[in-house]
């Protein structure tokens, strides 16, 4: 069936970037890390820094990352990735620094770290993977875990009484002065993978012209925690996911988005029940 | 996308289609996810029934109604989907 006359390096539309090592990635079948590692890496080779850019690997599912860009790498404590990129951003002003972290990494433990870098705006550009539940460790309830969210520690789902509401880190970040491009996409179709390239892209351009903190906010899937199969985990992210942490741009230019209220995301916890 | 000499135009003028694609599946780094299969416009791709070295049931074609969109490269996580495509 395959038709040889067309496989020619001249007829060549997409391939895997070479920025990424051959090493086969270890997250699960549809696990969005690997869509959003590829869209960083694809930005990397368009951009042509790979030999100035220094990535920040955290702790959890993408603790790792280092086996898989071809970059530098630097791997940090648990959530303290904005403290070690400030330093190596701070040494080396000429390179281009990005962090790259989890939900559990950013949003809970390295909440300190995350909005100090944030509010000096320090010139760093900040990946953060939002699959609301701790991966790695076996599906527990993180911040960003969605009210009524069934995980292993929730098993009955997430209750504000108890749990209280889920954390909505890329708002807040939104209204500190220090940060100058904050925006949040989702890698669960080709046309939202396009998107979230050129949203990564725009970053480190921004970073390129010291602009200050970019931050990219990836929505993404845990199949594994939800315990759904990879496409049923997409289609559930958009019915519920998506309505508490709508998609889009939240800061442009150093200036919060026409149409957004930051407040409002913030604060208004009215948040719809997710039952699972 | 310049076209090639070595195609057989005529082969490809029933089909109204103004591209050909075909695509090259990496059968041993594919995790068998089916996340591509649904954003495919022309239903070329699906899952096997065969599995690879890891046990995972790879990607295959199953017609050649490609035209070389790429949806299913851009969407997979692992990228083990290599895309080319001619105009004919």
């Amino acid at each position: 069936m395959a038709n040889l006359d067309i496989v020619k390096p001249e007829n060549l539309v997409y391939q895997r970037t070479k920025v990424l090592t051959d090493a086969t990635m270890h997250y699960c079948p549809g696990c969005g890390h690997g869509t959003t590692h590829r869209c960083v890496a694809e930005v990397i080779e368009e951009l042509g820094i790979q030999d100035k850019t220094v990535g920040v690997a955290p702790v959890g599912c993408s603790v790792l990352a280092y086996n898989y860009f071809d970059v530098d790498f630097q791997e940090a404590a648990h959530g303290r990735a904005p403290a070690l990129a400030t330093a190596v951003k701070r040494l080396n002003p000429e390179l281009s620094v990005f962090t790259y972290q989890g939900d559990g990494d950013l949003a809970a433990i390295g909440t300190a770290e995350t909005i100090h870098a944030a509010n000096r705006g320090e010139n760093i550009t900040m990946i953060f993977v939002n699959n609301g539940i701790y991966g790695m460790t076996g599906g527990q309830m993180a911040p960003t875990t969605l009210v009524g969210m069934r995980s292993a520690t929730t098993p009955y789902g997430r209750c504000v009484e108890r749990n209280g509401y889920p954390l909505r880190i890329t708002e807040l970040l939104a209204t500190l002065p220090g940060t100058y491009y904050v925006t949040r996409q989702s890698v669960h179709t080709p046309a939202a993978v396009r998107k979230a390239k050129a949203a990564i892209k725009k970053a480190f351009e921004f970073q390129q012209q010291g602009k200050g903190l970019c931050f990219v906010e990836i929505v993404s899937n845990c199949n594994s925690g939800w315990k759904m199969t990879p496409v049923q985990a997409n289609k559930w992210m958009e019915e519920n996911m998506f309505p508490n942490y709508p998609i889009g741009d939240i800061k442009v230019d150093g200036k919060i988005a026409e149409g957004i209220d930051v407040n409002r995301l913030v604060l208004d916890h009215a948040l719809e029940v997710v039952t699972k | 996308m310049q076209s090639p000499n070595k195609i057989n135009i005529n082969h490809y003028k029933t089909k109204t289609m103004a591209f050909k694609g075909q695509i090259v599946i990496d059968v041993e780094r594919c995790k068998g996810c089916a996340v591509c299969v649904q954003h495919c416009p022309k239903n070329v791709i699906q899952l096997s029934k065969n599995v690879n070295g890891k046990g995972y049931n790879y990607l295959e074609t199953v017609n050649d109604e490609c035209i070389g969109c790429a949806s299913c490269a851009v969407v997979c996580p692992d990228g083990c989907i290599t895309v080319y495509k001619v105009k004919c």
